[in-house]
């Protein structure tokens, strides 16, 4: 079986936060408890579109003690695929959904003497429900949240009056930027840095720690990775014996689900390995988008990741 | 003394590599007799004046010789158990991208190298450079007491007096190898001890 | 379900006996005529009814005796029973899955109710009646994990999930085949299988790895593994080997039947969901030599799986010595017919022994 287990639910609560992001509450229509999760986790939501249906990954933003409800926070992408926009048009309160149990790819250590986190933008979303944990933990932990204007800053005003000594924001557009190379010196051992945003930050963070000495392992990141639009492509399935078409706005592994074969997935952000693909043969190259493969495995041609990775040649043969 | 080459074993049983600089603001090095050597072939003028070196002579006198790198900071102590509460004080107030880098005897590491774990440092970070005696630590398994120094295979438990066996499976948290007992099925018949790399 | 439960030691007489019911449901770990490592892991999701699979944590008439024997190992030995400070939380996801789950599974027994944070857990085979807050450890006589590992069959190790990799963090092993939770603590999935001969180079344990590491909430796992013990021994632990191993010479081939047996662990694994760890509980079950010669299938395949196992295996499992005299007795219960595949007996379709 693939995926997580799923939950029917119903939309309780839809709410514009600002001009880009909404935010979602989920609550089981089959009423009782949802299940607890760990700061961090995500739920794969399922969407409906006519004869697409998308999986699009969303932390919970929520209090992890909370099993009334979920609740997530949505950024509109209008040159995305069309899951952001589907959520912020076509979900309204009263309808029915289903979710994926929580899964976690971005857990904190809970070993850590200090919790060091810094957000870009909707990337805000997991350290809220860690925050909640964090605290009914009496844990040691600090933010660091860079958005682009007080207009689109979502949850700053919630953050700093519950937490005005722990919470720093920083607005773009008022030219406030993190003093990274600042604020890594001088932190005490065990402290541990999770950092939640946009491709640029998480790289300019991972940079400058490695650059300043940290391991490796006190260094933990999470992309939402959306699987880009890309040129579209032919693909043989070698086991299903079927050859389908990836159109531009669908991944690798949309369409082989589309074409009605059963791939493995589990986190669809390029991240987990479960959709790990072994290829057979090619001819052509490799976009490789994924964070879960090697290098060496990467230019080898032997493995792609379909949830996000894609391809442009001639030949392309999976062993699906 | 030459670099012994430690032959291939199982999953847990450390494999040590060679130091190199690393990037970063501060260095702890904490040694213990030839290890002094990897710290003279890895030291720098620009490195050793950020770095702190703890070096625990045991018999050696290689001490001179490491002040003369012109360390930051310099200890000299006679055994681990004398040193280990200033290693202690230095990791308290150590910040994240402290190096540190641990050569010389396994028992020397190993011990080090829990230290710097309990104060935060992923163990994976902490550099290792086996110098000297090959001699291990060894945990009893029936009676938790350890053994230090030990070289041949069997032995005798320094705490209950059985006869142990020397495994390779080795515990960071401990700093040491697993010792079980040789003759539980057939008492009294424990085998000539050899040297543990014979 | 009404479960009659033994009055049984598991140690010094070995009173230890299983009942007709219990050698029917014995989970015989073979599938073919020989073995060798093998990932072999399929979803924990029930089996057939009144299997060692059916429940998610099976109680059988052993339950109370075991327990009792499980508190003797601790009182000796507390470092059976460890945990990391960070793995608290954990144990209270493990202490909710148990109860939970064993509430839930077998209601004539166990009991529990739940206002908000307020618990209130009856466990009537053990005569236990307590009252709780959940996630306050001052209002339990012993930490979460502890507390309710001492009322759960099997050896219990809580692995904090970090770095691509599980870490033995917190554990219960009193029945454990040999191997020491007080010095594997804190090690990873490699480094606590690294005695196991033969299996890392298979790349046994890196598909394993992966495969635990994607387990997700509600999707729990399980899977057998096996040795051999003399005597119905549950504590075969490293730390009191200097006592229990020269039993391992005491057998004859009068008394192998009854005393030589196959030790079966039915390994589960479930997602603990505040924490993100992953559980890993052991759940051994015992059969003498004699009560499986009464399944035929199982004395014709039993015989052969020892007979062709690889030497290292057998040194590793510790029974290379009695070998040639459990072969002596298997062979007796081998006619050379085949064997169906599947672990089941097939009692009403395999042949008798024709001898």
């Amino acid at each position: 079986m693939s995926g997580a287990e799923k939950i029917a639910v119903r939309v309780t609560e839809k709410a514009a936060l600002n001009d880009l992001v909404t935010r979602f509450r989920f609550e089981p229509v089959a009423g009782g408890l949802l299940p607890t999760f760990s700061g961090g986790a995500h739920t794969v939501v399922e969407m409906r579109d006519g004869e697409i249906t998308r999986l699009n990954p969303y932390s919970l933003m929520s209090d992890p003690f909370d099993q009334t409800a979920y609740t997530i926070s949505v950024r509109r992408d209008d040159a995305g695929r069309g899951g952001s926009l589907f959520m912020h048009n076509q979900v309204n309160v009263g309808d029915e959904m289903v979710i994926s149990n929580p899964v976690n790819l971005f857990s904190l250590d809970l070993r850590a003497r200090k919790h060091l986190m810094i957000a870009g933008g909707i990337g805000i979303t997991p350290f809220l429900a860690q925050i909640k944990q964090l605290d009914r933990a009496h844990g040691n932990w600090e933010l660091h949240y860079a958005c682009r204007s007080e207009a689109l800053g979502s949850y700053v005003d919630y953050l700093t009056a519950t937490h005005p000594n722990d919470v720093n924001v920083y607005y773009d557009d008022q030219d406030q930027a993190i003093d990274l190379e600042n604020l890594l010196d001088g932190q005490p051992l065990g402290t541990h840095i999770y950092v939640c945003g946009p491709k640029g930050m998480i790289d300019w963070v991972r940079g400058k720690a490695a650059e300043l000495g940290w391991p490796r392992e006190a260094v933990h990141y999470e992309e939402f990775l959306a699987p880009k639009p890309g040129k579209p492509f032919e693909v043989k399935l070698a086991v299903s014996n079927k050859v389908i078409q990836v159109g531009e706005q669908e991944s690798l592994l949309e369409a082989i689900e589309r074409a009605g074969v059963d791939a493995p997935y589990l986190c669809r952000g390029g991240a987990c390995g479960m959709c790990e693909t072994r290829v057979i043969d090619y001819a052509g190259n490799f976009i490789h988008r994924d964070h879960w493969l090697e290098d060496e495995e990467h230019s080898s041609g032997e493995k792609i990741m379909p949830c996000v990775s894609r391809f442009e040649g001639k030949t392309l043969v999976l062993d699906r | 003394m030459s670099k012994f080459e430690f032959p291939p074993s199982i999953r847990s049983r450390p494999v040590y590599g060679t130091l190199e600089a690393r990037p970063g603001k501060h260095h702890l090095m904490i040694a213990d007799a030839e290890g002094a050597e990897a710290i003279m072939d890895v030291a720098t003028p620009d490195m050793m004046s950020k770095t702190h070196i703890i070096f625990i002579s045991g018999g050696t006198d290689y001490a001179d010789k490491l002040r003369a790198l012109k360390p930051a900071q310099f200890y000299e102590g006679p055994t681990y158990a004398a040193a280990v509460t200033r290693i202690r004080r230095v990791l308290q107030d150590a910040h994240m991208g402290l190096q540190v880098y641990l050569t010389g005897t396994e028992g020397l590491m190993g011990q080090a190298q829990f230290e710097a774990m309990q104060a935060g440092i992923p163990h994976t970070a902490i550099q290792t450079e086996h110098r000297g005696s090959v001699a291990r630590r060894m945990q009893c398994v029936h009676c938790k007491g350890i053994t230090e120094d030990v070289e041949t295979d069997p032995f005798v438990c320094a705490h209950c007096g059985l006869n142990l066996f020397v495994r390779d499976h080795y515990s960071r948290r401990l700093a040491a190898y697993q010792g079980v007992c040789i003759d539980a099925e057939d008492p009294g018949n424990v085998p000539e001890p050899k040297g543990i790399y014979e | 379900m009404t479960i009659q439960f033994n009055d049984e030691t598991f140690r010094e007489d070995y009173s230890f006996h299983n009942s007709e019911r219990a050698i029917k449901r014995f989970p015989f770990p073979f599938d073919n005529d020989s073995y060798m490592y093998a990932v072999n892991m399929e979803q924990h999701r029930g089996g057939p009814p009144d299997s060692v699979y059916e429940k998610r944590f099976d109680v059988d008439e052993h339950y109370v005796s075991e327990m009792r024997d499980r508190a003797m190992v601790l009182a000796d030995d507390p470092l059976r029973c460890q945990s990391l400070p960070h793995m608290t939380l954990a144990g209270w996801d493990l202490l909710e899955l148990i109860m939970v789950s064993k509430s839930e599974d077998y209601p004539d027994l166990f009991e529990l109710h739940r206002d908000g944070d307020q618990w209130h857990w009856i466990n009537k085979p053990l005569g236990i009646d307590d009252r709780f807050t959940f996630m306050d450890e001052t209002t339990l006589p012993y930490g979460p994990m502890e507390y309710i590992t001492r009322q759960a069959q099997g050896d219990f190790c809580v692995l904090d999930q970090r770095d691509d990799n599980l870490w033995m963090d917190a554990g219960t092993v009193t029945t454990q085949a040999d191997w020491s939770l007080d010095f594997d603590i804190g090690m990873n999935f490699f480094e606590w299988h690294a005695p196991v001969p033969l299996a890392h180079e298979k790349g046994i344990f890196v598909r394993a790895l992966k495969f635990l590491l994607n387990i997700q909430q509600g999707a729990p796992a399980r899977r057998l593994n096996w040795t051999l013990t003399v005597n119905p021994l549950l504590d075969t632990s490293p730390e009191n080997y200097h006592k229990w191993g020269v039993q391992k010479t005491t057998l004859t081939p009068e008394n192998i039947g009854s005393k030589q047996h196959l030790r079966v662990e039915l390994q589960t694994f479930f997602r603990l969901p505040r924490s993100n760890a992953l559980v890993f509980p052991i759940r051994c079950y015992l059969c003498s030599f004699q009560d499986l010669m009464t399944a035929p299938k199982w004395g014709r395949r039993l015989h052969r799986v020892i007979r062709d196992l690889p030497d290292e295996l057998a040194t590793y499992k510790g029974f290379i010595d009695n070998r040639p005299m459990m072969l002596d007795y298997l062979s007796k219960f081998d006619d050379g017919l085949p064997t169906s595949n599947g672990i089941w007996p097939e009692l009403d379709t395999e042949p008798p022994l024709q001898k």
